[in-house]
């Protein structure tokens, strides 16, 4: 296949691709696990927010939250630094606005995996963290956290799939990833089929990429079922 | 920053027309979709590794791309061959409505054919025995047995797959189309109110989804019905030949 000198450009699209989902990742995975602790909360109006959250999130596109975010953020920043006073011109560029939004949508699933893996977890394993005298957090981060997780990484794996699918959606509003570099290509080769098909491969590697991390993931968290049949 | 009700009012039906669109491209791309998928779905559920390998490679293929890149190469993609340029399909490939409808088929064959194949193989066992047991043949099994099986098994998963799709119709406005969120858009390059018309645009999605969600519970309560059966009460004088206790247990 003849790339007419425009690889760099993809190569280039790609790592801004993975850098996008790689802060998505990490920003929606801290959405995810406050949104859980919110929905398991015995605050009621906790609760009621995280489901306000996750049921507003997963009924929207996501095109529409990073339309919102890139066009209506600076506004609804300047509107809120502006009651405190400030009054210069703030803008979100792309990168942000498709990381706010991604995370966004991202923890909204995310918060249902994480309370599904918390509900698993016996509450006598709660009661015994106590019961060896430690805090409840602390509980939480070395009893019940690790095992959160083991049971949650299928889940998350699926969910950053849908992640990394969705950064195309950065592309519409400027940001200069695999599919807006596939456009600049395609604009001076003429030639979309090529060029979309490369894209598309080149999706289809990340993606495969991340099934076999995932993969590795759910053997390295789960050191029970690997055994010691050595 | 203030927050214009009037715009709002004003548009908003306008936005009810992209809805209109919206609704469109989600109820024939599903149809579609479905018809793709059967054929899809019992060939994936086959053992034989030829047959198999198709629908494998499709299924893949779709969905592990994103369907920004799927609705692009319809739209973009097809006319730079010249082959396809002057055949008799240019006609519709050169429509963005049809283009739409083709991705999003395409796409959420793939995406159906899986949740079938996984419905289709969590039919009980004994159940393809007993029909075996009576003499069915192949097809009669597919067409009296597994499929209207496999549909209530699918149904609550089938019901996620049109919310995704009404999300992922959003797309549809990157290739020129006025659905809801195409409509937004326009409007708010004439009146530069984004806020206030992409929240607008919102609710209508969230209405659309409850909508779906409602017909879907619906569709459950009758295709499932025996998920939901009751019992009524044995009565205590029953004869004690007469009791089931299978019945009774519950």
């Amino acid at each position: 296949m003849d790339l007419q000198g425009f690889g760099h450009l993809l190569i280039s699209g790609t790592w801004v691709t993975i850098q996008l989902a790689l802060s998505s990742l990490l920003v929606g995975l801290v959405f995810g696990l406050t949104g859980a602790a919110a929905k398991l909360s015995k605050n009621p109006i906790a609760r009621w927010l995280a489901t306000g959250y996750t049921t507003l999130v997963r009924g929207l596109p996501e095109l529409l939250l990073v339309l919102t975010i890139y066009f209506g953020g600076s506004q609804l920043l300047m509107w809120i630094a502006g009651s405190f006073g400030y009054t210069e011109y703030i803008e979100i560029g792309p990168f942000v606005a498709g990381v706010a939004a991604l995370s966004i949508a991202f923890g909204a699933y995310a918060t249902e995996v994480f309370r599904m893996a918390m509900m698993e977890i016996p509450q006598g394993q709660w009661e015994s963290g106590l019961a060896c005298g430690m805090s409840r957090s602390r509980t939480f981060f070395r009893i019940i956290l690790p095992q959160v997780w083991r049971l949650a990484i299928p889940g998350l794996g699926n969910l950053f799939q849908v992640l990394l699918k969705d950064t195309a959606l950065v592309s519409v509003v400027g940001l200069n990833d695999i599919m807006r570099q596939s456009q600049v290509a395609i604009s001076s080769t003429k030639e979309p089929f090529t060029f979309f098909m490369v894209a598309a491969c080149i999706y289809l590697l990340l993606t495969a990429a991340t099934t076999a991390f995932t993969m590795f993931m759910e053997r390295a968290a789960n050191p029970a079922a690997r055994g010691n049949r050595g | 920053m203030t927050w214009e009700w009037d715009v709002i009012w004003k548009y908003f039906p306008r936005l009810l027309e992209g809805a209109w669109l919206t609704m469109e491209l989600v109820l024939i791309s599903g149809l579609i979709g479905i018809a793709l998928a059967i054929p899809l779905a019992l060939m994936r559920a086959s053992k034989l590794p030829w047959i198999k390998a198709l629908p494998f490679t499709y299924i893949y293929f779709f969905r592990g791309t994103p369907l920004l890149v799927q609705i692009f190469l319809v739209y973009y993609g097809a006319s730079q061959f010249e082959v396809v340029r002057e055949s008799f399909l240019w006609p519709v490939l050169k429509q963005p409505y049809w283009c739409a409808i083709i991705a999003f088929s395409l796409n959420t064959a793939a995406y159906s054919a899986e949740l079938f194949r996984s419905a289709i193989q969590a039919i009980p066992v004994g159940e393809i025995e007993a029909a075996e047991a009576m003499g069915m043949s192949k097809n009669v099994q597919i067409r009296r047995i597994i499929m209207p099986r496999a549909f209530g098994i699918a149904l609550p998963a089938y019901g996620n797959e049109v919310i995704l799709m009404l999300k992922g119709s959003a797309l549809a406005s990157t290739i020129t189309l006025l659905d809801l969120t195409g409509m937004a858009r326009t409007i708010i390059a004439r009146t530069y109110t984004p806020l206030e018309m992409f929240l607008a645009a919102g609710v209508v999605y969230l209405a659309i989804s409850a909508l779906i969600i409602a017909l879907f519970r619906f569709m459950e309560y009758r295709f499932n019905r025996y998920q939901y059966y009751h019992h009524a009460d044995t009565p205590a004088d029953l004869d004690p030949q007469l009791r089931d206790p299978h019945i009774d247990q519950k």
